[in-house]
């Protein structure tokens, strides 16, 4: 929801960044209130999940210009891990698999590093069994989630569910969700926007990375943004992405690179 | 690779540095006469003396062997120093009268003998450069009957027990390294169970490496008669050195009926430098036989240190319904070869074995696993379970995995799995998108993947194993 006089939490100015040598992101301009959803859209190779990424402090991109405030402060100074401290959360568009690491540990590592950050108590592992037995209620997980290993043989939408309940758990100010949407059925595409749905707040943001338009019929955005070669072309409301839907990219490349917003 | 992780894994040794200790070392060089000196220097009896030439005398007939997936340049045997022992400053009868140097370089291992031994109910039997220097808790085991000490002890106060079974497992004339082992052993454990005795603590030994380019030859042999049961650890830290060292020990186990033996290893020798310079040569050869029916014995190893391993953990199972278990973590870095892994030899009836395996490598090193299951016509209803598994850090290293197996018995059961994984930089930016930082990342990671070995230590072992591993491993990934 946008929010009369909120604070802005993100703000990426002339961002550019590489990998392997490669320009991936030119020049991207973006700004991110407390309370708002965007959806950043955009063709294949666009540089959308790598925006993410370069969010997020992935190590194999380099950032080569421009400058990013969380907060109001230099976010890329920050090693990936007190970006996830300080409230920024990825939901990964392939979350990997980690044998032998049980889920319901790892999820109480993770949750204990971030509480300990934030100044809060962390929790021994039955305070904390209860609390992440509530959170999979959210999103319809059986229990039996927590004895596996992180990831180990789940099925595409059981990653993505198990994202968002890291993102329930986190409470991040800041959600990056990479093509969430991308290998879940109808079902478990509700279940899923219906826990993102639940965890947005006038505090914190959200931030959709797609391609289709579908997921947008569930997590409605404020903003819709499309991306191309590495900058980002054109800001609209959410009607923005069903005209995209219909009529596809090539348009609104064009019309970017007549008025020059693309080199 | 990044530069955080890069300097997490090269942290350096943190045991490198000499004690500066008066020691008693023999010239250099190998012959008859040396092993004569040695002998006459612990004033051995003539039996034992000629199991030391009968070896020596065979060893000169054998050639190194070359069969293990390890490279190092051609030892020469006549430019290591056999014997070296600390001069001590008077007989020692309490820890008061330990050398201080000695006792300092204890402490800066960790290892507060005397607190140790309190605290945690462990008898250590302290072997620096091959003598034992001091025994605890001797009088407290002697009073259920347990002999346990220095083997140079044992052969002056119960030479009929090491005559009787020294060399009954492993034979001087085994192999190579075995051989020189029987000709030249300084020093080593002796621990004898009797009958129906359950040793009331865990019984823990120390070594350590000392004195430059001194080889170390120690000798173990531990007995559990009928009924007996034992849990034995061994610990093992080195200075550091530019010069490699040969360690080449023997041990060996023995079980009579119902009897039962743990024997558990953290081992950390040096390992070299980032380059793979130094590093302790680990040559050893270890066994065990559970001779009588139901005993069990049961090896558990976690090998991260030395340049290069050599080392198999047997088990010969001949008596009916007996039991040998292998579980073993081995992690190499840097430039470390490792080629371990066990021996499970299936004579009498109903004979079960298990074999867990986790290899971890990391840097440019090299991690064989090299099992072999032989499962003899006698042994009917043999059961073996082999589990392997490999993880490879970053993508320099190696792993290899080359199971033996022989089945002359068609009522066997053999099983064996394996698998390979990696530890990638995603999984690692994972850890970090959830605010995991990379050391509690990379440890999780690895005791997820040996939990199953780390289980088997004794509970003190365990942690340390785990605080080992991690600092091994911290970083590596990238």
């Amino acid at each position: 929801m946008i929010v009369q006089n909120s604070q802005t939490l993100l703000e990426v100015r002339g961002l550019c960044a590489s990998v392997n040598g490669i320009e991936i992101l030119k020049g991207l301009n973006f700004t991110v209130k407390r309370g708002e959803v965007h959806a950043i859209m955009g063709p294949n190779g666009s540089g959308k999940s790598t925006f993410a990424k370069v969010l997020a402090g992935h190590t194999a991109y380099q950032v080569t210009g421009g400058e990013v405030l969380f907060e109001g402060k230099n976010l890329l100074e920050l090693v990936p891990e007190m970006r996830a401290r300080a409230g920024v959360f990825l939901a990964f568009q392939y979350p990997i698999e980690i044998p032998g690491v049980g889920n319901s540990q790892f999820l109480r590592l993770a949750y204990n590093t971030v509480q300990a950050e934030r100044g809060h108590d962390e929790l021994d592992p039955l305070e904390f069994d209860d609390l992440v037995r509530e959170k999979m209620k959210l999103l319809e997980m059986s229990p039996e989630f927590l004895e596996r290993s992180v990831n180990e043989g789940f099925s595409g939408g059981e990653k993505k569910r198990n994202e968002i309940l890291q993102m329930a758990l986190l409470e991040p100010s800041l959600a990056i969700l990479d093509e969430t949407d991308s290998g879940l059925d109808i079902d478990a595409l509700r279940v899923v926007s219906q826990g993102v749905n639940h965890l947005a707040n006038k505090d914190n943001a959200i931030v959709l990375v797609t391609h289709y338009q579908r997921l947008l019929n569930y997590i409605v955005p404020d903003y819709v943004h499309v991306m191309s070669a590495g900058r980002i072309i054109r800001t609209g409301g959410k009607e923005l992405a069903l005209e995209l839907e219909e009529r596809g990219y090539d348009w609104i490349e064009a019309e970017a690179e007549a008025t020059g917003a693309v080199s | 690779m990044s530069a955080v992780l890069q300097n997490l894994v090269n942290q350096p040794y943190k045991h490198g540095f000499v004690t500066d200790i008066a020691s008693d070392v023999v010239a250099k060089g190998l012959s008859e006469d040396t092993i004569r000196l040695i002998s006459a220097k612990k004033n051995e009896p003539e039996w034992l003396l000629e199991f030391r030439l009968k070896a020596f005398r065979h060893w000169l007939t054998m050639t190194e062997p070359e069969w293990a997936n390890v490279k190092y340049p051609k030892i020469d045997f006549q430019a290591i120093s056999y014997y070296s022992a600390p001069k001590p400053k008077a007989k020692l009868k309490s820890m008061d009268e330990v050398d201080p140097e000695l006792l300092r370089t204890f402490e800066k291992l960790g290892v507060p003998m005397h607190e140790r031994a309190a605290l945690a109910g462990v008898a250590v039997d302290v072997i620096f450069d091959s003598v034992s220097v001091t025994t605890t808790y001797k009088a407290k085991l002697a009073e259920v009957g347990i002999i346990f000490g220095s083997i140079s002890e044992a052969v002056q106060n119960h030479p009929e027990l090491v005559k009787q079974y020294l060399g009954s497992v492993v034979p001087a004339a085994d192999n190579y390294y075995a051989a020189l082992n029987s000709a030249v052993f300084t020093d080593g454990s002796f621990c004898f169970i009797p009958k129906g005795v359950k040793c009331p603590m865990d019984l823990s030994t120390y070594f350590r490496i000392n004195t430059q380019d001194t080889g170390q030859f120690e000798r173990t042999l531990i007995v559990a008669e009928e009924g007996a049961s034992v849990s034995y650890l061994e610990g093992c830290t080195a200075p550091q050195f530019d010069t490699n060292q040969l360690h080449a020990a023997v041990v060996e186990l023995v079980a009579l009926d119902n009897a039962d033996i743990k024997y558990s290893t953290v081992q950390n020798w040096y390992a070299g430098d980032e380059n793979g310079v130094g590093g302790i040569y680990n040559f050893v050869t270890k066994r065990g036989m559970c001779r009588g029916v139901n005993s069990r014995i049961s090896w558990t190893q976690v090998e991260t240190g030395s340049a290069i391993t050599w080392k198999y953990p047997s088990c010969i199972l001949l008596g009916d319904n007996s039991v040998g278990e292998f579980y073993s973590v081995a992690v190499t870095n840097h430039h470390q070869q490792a080629d371990t892994g066990t021996k499970m030899i299936h004579i009498g009836k109903n004979t079960r074995s298990t074999i867990v395996s986790k290899g971890i490598s990391a840097g440019q090193s090299s991690n064989s696993y090299r099992g072999l299951v032989k499962v003899m016509p006698t042994a009917g209803g043999a059961r073996n379970y082999s589990q392997c598994d490999s993880m490879l850090v970053g993508d320099k290293c190696s792993a290899n995995t080359f199971p033996y197996i022989q089945v002359r018995n068609q009522s066997a059961q053999v099983e064996h799995e394996a698998s390979t994984s990696k530890i990638g930089e995603d999984q690692m930016f994972y850890f970090a998108q959830r605010g995991i930082g990379a050391e509690e990342a990379v440890s999780m990671i690895i005791n997820g993947f040996c939990k199953d070995v780390f289980r088997q230590l004794p509970m003190e072992f365990a942690v340390e194993a785990t605080k080992l591993l991690g600092f091994k491993l911290e970083g590596s990934v990238g």
